[in-house]
């Protein structure tokens, strides 16, 4: 064996004062970080298998570890990075594709961050939301171009719309990337909050599919789990043609993942590989699209909205109005930053375009064309907190996916290890010891939570701006002001500048 | 009455329970570090049974009809008149193990560590309210309620 030119990421920190040698983090790191040693009677650590999931760190009941960042220095260089250097090193000694989990961890500009919303002061009286109602009542689908209403009521039926009480949805994570445990406590928390969640493209576990009501069944490149009664199923279905955080490629779940449950739902061979191809191979057009879309529709009976999942890049407005003439009812816009359960690592850093600017791209362009009740705009990619999902609105979304903070509230850490297969919390994991430590009664209830904070805090804030409804903010650019943006980037948000 | 029910299904096999079931029936029920830094350190009278993935927790049933209570060669095992909680009143025990013999769940552990004792589960009777490990289980995998 040659020499492995990688130094530990982490240094894991025991406090021999307080540590009981009690082994709970031995028999919790699925990476085998804390290893007991009979002999000395007393708990050790391998510092170069940790990946500061913090596991450990939580459930020791004495508190007695703490995780930091390995204390060595490279040389200090203005271009390489102790990262450069290591990712080298990695490929040198594999000869192969680097691979990732989660969002990109790069310092790339949030523009959340340099949007800044209104507040009512004496021209115009601000609300209180818990002395007024405020609606926060959202519907996903086709609106028609006009009206017709006889005798007080609607002369014409509706496109099918989903009705949201909150407007966040979970976004797609299929089961295989995720465990069975964590797609219950999504279902469960979806259904209610009077929200959806997305299946993802592995196809809808049968013990889920009384959650139908709640659930976007998605269907992708590789098809998997796709029948007449999974397209029933669904409350709406959704088309997956690209993802923020792998824009251009397809998917590949191992087949050490594909397990009997994993197995049957996807309707492949236990143990295959799940090859999710790039492209979808009947879709080489917008025209080939309009196809797809309406075949679903007529498997469907028209009853259901059909959205159209893309990935956030260079010609997102023509593309998103290419899908709305396509027929689609829902466009799920999915950022740069958004995040996954394994991707290769120069792709997800560098391909694709911010949310915030394709979000205003698109509906700027949906408007100029005339076509934007045509289609409801949905978005994701680094939606961390009720401020985020309030621009998102206001710079022209309907409603928004979170993916990551749903993970987080269920107990995620952020380590970006999904790929691995060994996730310590029980999400991004199939191995049955590992799966059990998610207890979907739990994370039911901290998903549900997270919406219901966040539905508190969307209203204050609209409150403050004087808005009953969410509705009438949707769109509503004048309620931004831009800081530390150029003119350019002010002129693509559609946003004044702080001051103006 | 109020029993300790394992939920299989969610046990992490952390272990957490049986480590806070040592804290409160150590000396220092409220300080984990000195319970086990310092004095004598009692046995876990809860028992995490594992064969991977499956795990729970065992802990003395309180059988209704405890065969531990009539095996008891000198009383000392016996049910409380009051509260229904099967307890070993250590004074009494002679450490003859007759009770472990008797134990249909094996939920009765031999403590050494001063006069030889028996030692189970009295559902935290001392102090009033949820037993320690179920009030520290980390994925609410032990759950404290009346069933039929």
């Amino acid at each position: 064996m040659s020499l492995d030119y990688t130094t530990p990421q982490f240094i894991i920190e025991r406090n021999r004062d307080r540590c009981i040698d009690c082994r709970v983090c031995v028999n919790q790191c699925a990476n085998e970080a804390h290893i007991y040693d009979e002999e000395e009677g007393r708990v050790v650590s391998d510092d170069s298998r940790c990946v500061d999931c913090h596991r450990c760190v939580v459930l020791c009941p004495t508190r007695a570890l703490s995780v930091r960042k390995y204390p060595l220095e490279y040389k200090e260089h203005g271009t390489w990075t102790a990262r450069d250097i290591n990712a080298i090193y990695k490929q040198a000694a594999t000869g192969g594709i680097l691979l990732t989990g989660m969002g990109t961890d790069r310092n790339y500009r949030i523009y959340w961050d340099h949007l800044l919303l209104n507040a009512s002061q004496v021209t115009n009286p601000s609300i209180d939301p818990l002395r007024e109602p405020m609606e926060l009542k959202t519907f996903l689908g086709r609106k028609p171009e006009s009206l017709v209403i006889e005798n007080g009521r609607l002369a014409e039926k509706l496109p099918p719309q989903l009705e949201l009480e909150v407007p966040v949805m979970f976004s797609a994570m299929s089961f295989g990337s995720i465990s069975l445990n964590a797609h219950k406590s999504l279902a469960r928390a979806a259904e209610e909050m009077g929200t959806y969640f997305n299946t993802g493209e592995g196809g809808l576990h049968r013990e889920l599919y009384r959650y139908g009501q709640n659930t976007i069944v998605q269907v992708a490149s590789g098809r998997f789990g796709v029948h007449q009664d999974y397209l029933n199923a669904g409350a709406a279905i959704e088309i997956k043609i690209g993802q923020g955080a792998k824009p251009g490629i397809g998917g590949h779940l191992p087949g050490e993942k594909v397990g009997t449950e994993v197995s049957l739902t996807r309707m492949i061979p236990r143990g295959s590989d799940a090859i999710s191809p790039a492209p979808h191979h009947d879709i080489y057009s917008i025209e080939d699209l309009r196809q797809l879309i309406f075949s679903l529709k007529e498997a469907t009976n028209y009853e259901k909205p059909v959205s159209v999942k893309i990935a956030a890049v260079h010609n997102v407005a023509a593309i998103a109005s290419g899908i709305a003439r396509a027929g689609a009812d829902i466009i799920a816009i999915d950022g740069f930053r958004a995040g996954t359960g394994a991707t290769p690592l120069r792709t997800r850093d560098n391909v694709g375009i911010p949310i915030e600017l394709a979000l205003a791209a698109v509906d700027s362009r949906l408007r100029e064309e005339g076509i934007r009740n045509q289609v409801s705009l949905v978005i994701g990619g680094t939606i961390r907190n009720s401020a985020d999902i309030v621009k998102a609105i206001a710079l022209g979304a309907d409603a928004v996916y979170i993916g990551t903070s749903a993970l987080i509230a269920l107990g995620c850490h952020m380590c970006q290890q999904c790929f691995t297969g060994k996730c310590n919390w029980g999400i991004a994991t199939q191995d049955p010891n590992l799966v059990k430590r998610l207890n979907p009664d739990i994370g039911a209830r901290r998903a549900a939570n997270l919406l219901r904070a966040w539905a508190h805090e969307i209203k204050e804030l609209l409150g403050g701006m004087g808005i009953n409804a969410l509705e009438s903010l949707r769109g509503n650019r004048l309620m931004l002001r831009g800081i530390n943006l150029t003119t350019k980037e002010l002129e693509i948000l559609g946003v004044k500048h702080a001051g103006e | 009455m109020k029993r300790v029910y394992a939920r299989e299904e969610v046990c992490a096999g952390c272990k957490l329970c049986e480590v806070h079931c040592i804290v409160a029936h150590s000396e220092y029920p409220k300080d984990i570090v000195k319970a086990f830094k310092k004095g004598i350190r009692p046995v876990a009278r809860v028992i995490v049974e594992e064969n991977r993935p499956v795990s729970f927790a065992l802990q003395c049933r309180h059988c209704d009809d405890a065969p531990c209570t009539k095996a008891c060669i000198t009383g000392a095992m016996h049910r409380d008149p009051e509260t229904g909680v099967v307890v070993n009143e250590e004074e009494r025990c002679v450490g003859c193990w007759t009770c472990i013999l008797a134990c249909p769940f094996g939920a009765i552990k031999r403590d050494e560590t001063g006069r030889k004792v028996a030692s189970k589960c009295d559902l935290c009777s001392k102090n009033d309210g949820v037993p320690a490990c179920v009030a520290h289980c980390p994925n609410e995998a032990l759950v404290f309620e009346e069933r039929n």
